[in-house]
């Protein structure tokens, strides 16, 4: 008997994204292969597992909030559809926070 | 008695010196600007207004001189740049905003490089805790304008190079005006009210904007309103909450990481002057300076309704951006007032009435901010301890006690109020207050000796 399969992608973060999360700047993670994975579905598992800090800093409105970039494969999700993508096996999924500073 | 007096004399001394050595580059400079005018005759003169750097016509350089070639010589020798390339920069005006940890690399680089035309705008002046990354400035230099300071500096770098200092806040009222004279725009400040509304001005005035930002380990930059590439709104439709935004001052930067970042800034701008090389537009380069990663990611276009870049705009003009993002453009104190006066104590109070008696005295600053300094009876409990209980623990026989004042600081008043409501809503029959104005406060009222950071 195999096991359930698994979707194996990577998460990570940068500018500061990373304090919300254990401070740890990237993670392998694998889901659970048998369901559809979308970044929406996505981000309600991070919240539910990973987010260790105040959740009004990464999440609004069940989106990521306002000065949070979302990159899949070093391409702005604006390009790849937001929420609705579709994660795929190896995908990298990175999220900064925007500094202000100088 | 002696001693004071010679210390006062010292700082009387040591500010004429500034004042006069800052007065004698405003001579030089009018000098130089004199002799450029005198040099290229009277012609030139009608362009008096403030905004003019580059009169059209009359002052477009076509030929290098000796001076020229043999101080740009290495750069003259890259094919990608060469004459022609050198003397576009010289034709060129650049202003950059804010002259801190990103202006001044960018700026000595960009005078470096014989940009022929700086303006410099800094509302700001020359403080101590600016030294370790804002490199211009200097000793003799401390609390004069920071444009100036930068001028002074950059002056010695290439005296050749024409200098406008603009010492004030940029706002919606004289951006247009500032901005109108020059080619190019670097967005070296520090917050994000400026960032749009210098994105707004160069987007409405057809300015490539070189936008970069830093704090702790790590760097951003693009470059915005170039060629087809998008404009901060495309990318940040929505200002950030303002609690999730934070500066240097309060989360701390490295200066060889404002330096990669500043200097990287210069690089662009002269790629957009001279017209080489593929410019940092439609991607953003990040820099993760703790593990040494730089990164380019690929960023949308421009958004199709963006309220200012797309073809039907709804912002025409620029609007009240500290309104439209919720937050100041400086970063002077803006005290928070969460907690009404009778849940507050002066330092002079906490001094007089509660110091010597028995109280609990919590700092709620990071762990390394208490490592520089602290009040001897201060224990360390760090804000996030206090809002997720976990101190409840450390002090479960202290807190028994409901005679036992809590007293809770921090560096200046502000997150020590957040600490206050968090704890009295555990502890509604305790005394529990905080210091107004935290240690900045006590240095400024109780201990002149007491550092300040």
């Amino acid at each position: 008997m195999m096991g359930t399969p698994e979707l194996k992608i990577v998460l990570e973060f940068s500018a500061g994204a990373e304090l919300l999360f254990g401070n740890i700047k990237k993670r392998q993670l694998a889901l659970d292969g048998s369901q559809k994975w979308t970044i929406a579905n996505l981000l309600k598992w991070m919240h539910s597992n990973i987010l260790t800090e105040r959740p009004e800093l990464f999440l609004q409105d069940d989106t990521v909030r306002p000065g949070i970039l979302v990159l899949i494969n070093d391409t702005d999700w604006e390009l790849l559809g937001e929420l609705d993508y579709e994660l795929q096996p190896n995908d990298n999924v990175l999220f900064i926070s925007t500094l202000h500073g100088g | 008695m002696i001693k004071s007096e010679a210390d006062s004399e010292r700082t009387k001394l040591k500010r004429e010196i500034s004042e006069l050595r800052a007065a004698l580059n405003r001579k030089e400079q009018c000098l130089r600007e004199l002799e450029a005018a005198v040099s290229v005759g009277a012609g030139a003169e009608d362009h008096a207004e403030e905004n003019a750097l580059v009169s059209p016509g009359g002052t477009t350089h076509t030929k290098l001189t000796n001076d020229d070639i043999a101080r740009y010589s290495r750069q003259l020798i890259l094919p990608d740049f060469g004459v022609q390339g050198q003397l576009r920069l010289k034709n060129s005006s650049v202003l950059i905003v804010g002259l801190g940890g990103l202006g001044c690399p960018a700026a000595q680089y960009l005078a470096a490089a014989g940009c022929g035309h700086l303006g410099l705008i800094d509302y700001d002046e020359v403080e101590r805790s600016n030294f370790h990354r804002q490199i211009l400035h200097s000793e003799a230099r401390l609390g004069i304008s920071k444009a100036e300071s930068a001028r002074i500096a950059l002056l010695e770098l290439n005296p050749h190079c024409e200098i406008r200092c603009h010492s004030r806040l940029l706002y919606s009222q004289n951006a247009m005006h500032i901005i109108r004279g020059y080619d190019v725009v670097l967005d070296c400040s520090d917050n994000v009210p400026t960032r749009y509304l210098l994105n707004d001005a160069c987007v409405m005035l057809r300015k490539p904007l070189v936008s970069g930002s830093a704090l702790k380990m790590d760097g951003q930059l693009t470059v915005y309103s170039y060629g087809n590439g998008p404009c901060y709104r495309c990318i940040y439709p929505v200002p950030p909450p303002p609690e999730a935004v934070t500066n240097c001052g309060d989360g701390g930067v490295l200066g060889a990481v404002t330096g990669t970042i500043g200097a990287m800034q210069a690089l662009e701008a002269i790629k957009v002057i001279v017209g080489m090389g593929d410019v940092l537009a439609g991607r953003l380069l990040i820099f993760d300076g703790s593990s040494s990663l730089f990164r380019n990611i690929r960023i949308r276009s421009k958004r199709p309704n963006c309220h200012v870049c797309s073809a039907q705009p709804l912002i025409t003009e620029l609007i009240d951006y500290e309104m439209f993002c919720g937050m100041h453009a400086t970063d002077k104190d803006n005290p928070l007032q969460l907690l009404a006066a009778d849940e507050r104590l002066s330092v002079k109070e906490y001094q007089e009435k509660l110091q010597p008696h028995p109280h609990l005295l919590i700092d709620v600053r990071p762990t390394a901010e208490f490592e520089i300094c602290q009040l001897p009876e201060a224990v360390n409990v760090p804000l996030v301890e206090i809002l997720d209980d976990s101190y409840l623990k450390r002090f479960a026989k202290q807190l028994e006690d409901k005679e036992l004042p809590i007293v809770l600081l921090c560096r200046r008043g502000n997150d020590s109020q957040i600490a206050v409501q968090h704890v009295r809503n555990r502890f509604p029959m305790h005394s529990i207050r905080d210091l107004i104005g935290g240690l900045h406060a006590w240095t400024n009222s109780v201990d002149p000796n007491f550092p300040i950071y």
